[in-house]
């Protein structure tokens, strides 16, 4: 337990330093800048024109489907992190059987590709 | 009272290092934005900002002082909330990823043993300030624009990852001190990763590019698009925040590239003139070097499209950085190069 907070107690104490001084960087404006806010400036920004609906609307499902793809690959990469530091102690059993994990992540990669997901056009 | 003083000293030193190492980096950001503007204006022929003091080296701090003064403005059809912790997102990831990042040998705040699993993760949590961003704003062009970074943000993400899965096989080990020492070697330069991994090294240059959406890929604020990309609606410190965590990610990347690829604070000449210069100037001079890169392809590439640049990310980018993980390790499996 010790060691643990010896750790990462000065990474939380570095995180509380910077929040203070984000939080600060954000605050002074609202303190010393002069304010005069009017319903025109207050408006959303769109060109000149009057906003029109709601700006909250549907979008393209791709990028929902490259969210997807993303959770799928880091999610592959976090699993790598502990195997490639210790792959040298591991020998050939650990190396194949990560090969053939790479090999059925890659035929569902080309799957995926021959589908059309990765087509922006 | 001894012992209360015990506990409380040890704090007040981290405390102490945490905003000395804060302070240092803040100025030297300041440095680098003038140093990028005036790259950018060198290679148009221009002379870039020289007229707050000399060369105009006060430029950055003029700057900070007039985006104090704007008046600060939340749209009213904004959620105050989220739109007003968005940028404090931003400028709070970017700034904790330097916890763990060893600058020389032993100077660094935070010594954790999965160092660069803490980096991956805050420098994937960065996507949130821009989703957050583009949402609370409630208008057009953040909405689009917040999609768009966010997917390209992504996209790049799994190679930078696959980037340092080859480095983690040569180097066996999470400790980002540790992966510099295994590139100590009798050759010097020759001896560092950006050699053996010289494709991973390439990848790594231009998904840092696409990571911190900097241009050729900064079509989060593709100007004649997207006026300002999930920034349009800020203004004053808010939108400073933004750039600020931008160029702070920016050297995140740099202080990576030099500490996975270029040795981080090791010597390129391993023999005593050299060895004599301490590691944080090597590891600034490397540092910058990466920078120089950065700023240099801002200046002569021009913009990629939206489809071009998912096609790199997804088409280009992935397969060849699976494929070199599978080569790194074929390699040092059947060679018995692999740390034990």
């Amino acid at each position: 337990m010790n060691e643990l907070l010896q750790d990462y107690l000065p990474l939380v104490i570095f995180i509380g330093v910077a929040f203070v001084l984000s939080i600060g960087l954000l605050v002074v404006p609202f303190l010393v800048a002069h304010k005069n806010p009017d319903p025109e400036k207050l408006s959303a920004y769109e060109c000149g024109f009057n906003a029109f609906d709601d700006a909250r609307m549907q979008f393209d499902v791709r990028f929902y489907l490259v969210a997807i793809l993303f959770i799928i690959f880091d999610l592959e990469v976090a699993f790598l992190f502990p195997w490639a530091i210790t792959f040298g102690n591991l020998g050939a059993f650990g190396f194949w059987s990560m090969m053939v994990f790479l090999a059925v992540l890659t035929i569902g990669f080309i799957y995926e590709w021959r589908k059309g997901a990765l087509e922006w056009d | 009272m001894a012992e209360f003083w015990n506990t409380l000293l040890p704090i007040l030193i981290i405390v102490g290092q945490s905003l000395l190492l804060l302070v240092l980096l803040l100025v030297s950001i300041a440095y680098v934005l003038l140093a990028d503007r005036k790259i950018w204006a060198a290679v148009q022929l221009r002379r870039g900002p020289n007229v707050v003091g000399p060369w105009g080296l006060f430029q950055s701090f003029a700057d900070l002082l007039k985006f104090v003064l704007k008046e600060p403005v939340i749209p009213s059809g904004a959620n105050k909330g989220v739109f007003l912790l968005a940028p404090l997102v931003t400028c709070l990831l970017a700034l904790a990823g330097w916890a763990v990042i060893p600058v020389s040998a032993g100077w660094v705040i935070s010594d954790i043993n999965v160092g660069i699993l803490y980096i991956f993760a805050i420098s994937s949590l960065g996507v949130y300030g821009i989703i957050m961003a583009g949402w609370a704003s409630n208008s057009k062009y953040p909405f689009l624009a917040a999609l768009r970074s966010a997917a390209q943000m992504v996209s790049y993400e799994v190679s930078i990852g696959f980037v340092i899965i080859t480095v983690l096989m040569c180097a066996g080990s999470l400790n980002l001190s540790a992966i510099v020492e295994a590139q100590n070697g009798r050759f010097g330069l020759l001896n560092w990763y950006w050699l053996p991994l010289f494709p991973m090294f390439v990848v790594f240059y231009v998904s840092a590019l696409a990571e911190t959406n900097r241009p050729p890929f900064d079509l989060v604020e593709a100007e004649s698009e997207l006026v300002a990309g999930f920034m349009v609606e800020y203004g004053s410190t808010p939108y400073m925040m933004f750039m600020l965590g931008e160029y702070v990610a920016i050297a995140t990347m740099c202080a990576m590239g030099t500490i996975l690829f270029m040795g981080g604070w090791l010597s390129p000449l391993p023999f005593p003139p050299f060895t004599w210069v301490p590691g944080i100037v090597w590891f600034l001079l490397k540092a910058l070097f990466f920078f120089f890169l950065i700023a240099m392809a801002k200046a002569i590439v021009p913009r990629y499209r939206y489809d071009q640049l998912m096609r790199l990310g997804w088409k280009v980018f992935l397969p060849l950085s699976i494929a070199m993980v599978v080569i790194v390790a074929g390699v040092l499996q059947f060679s018995g190069l692999a740390p034990k």
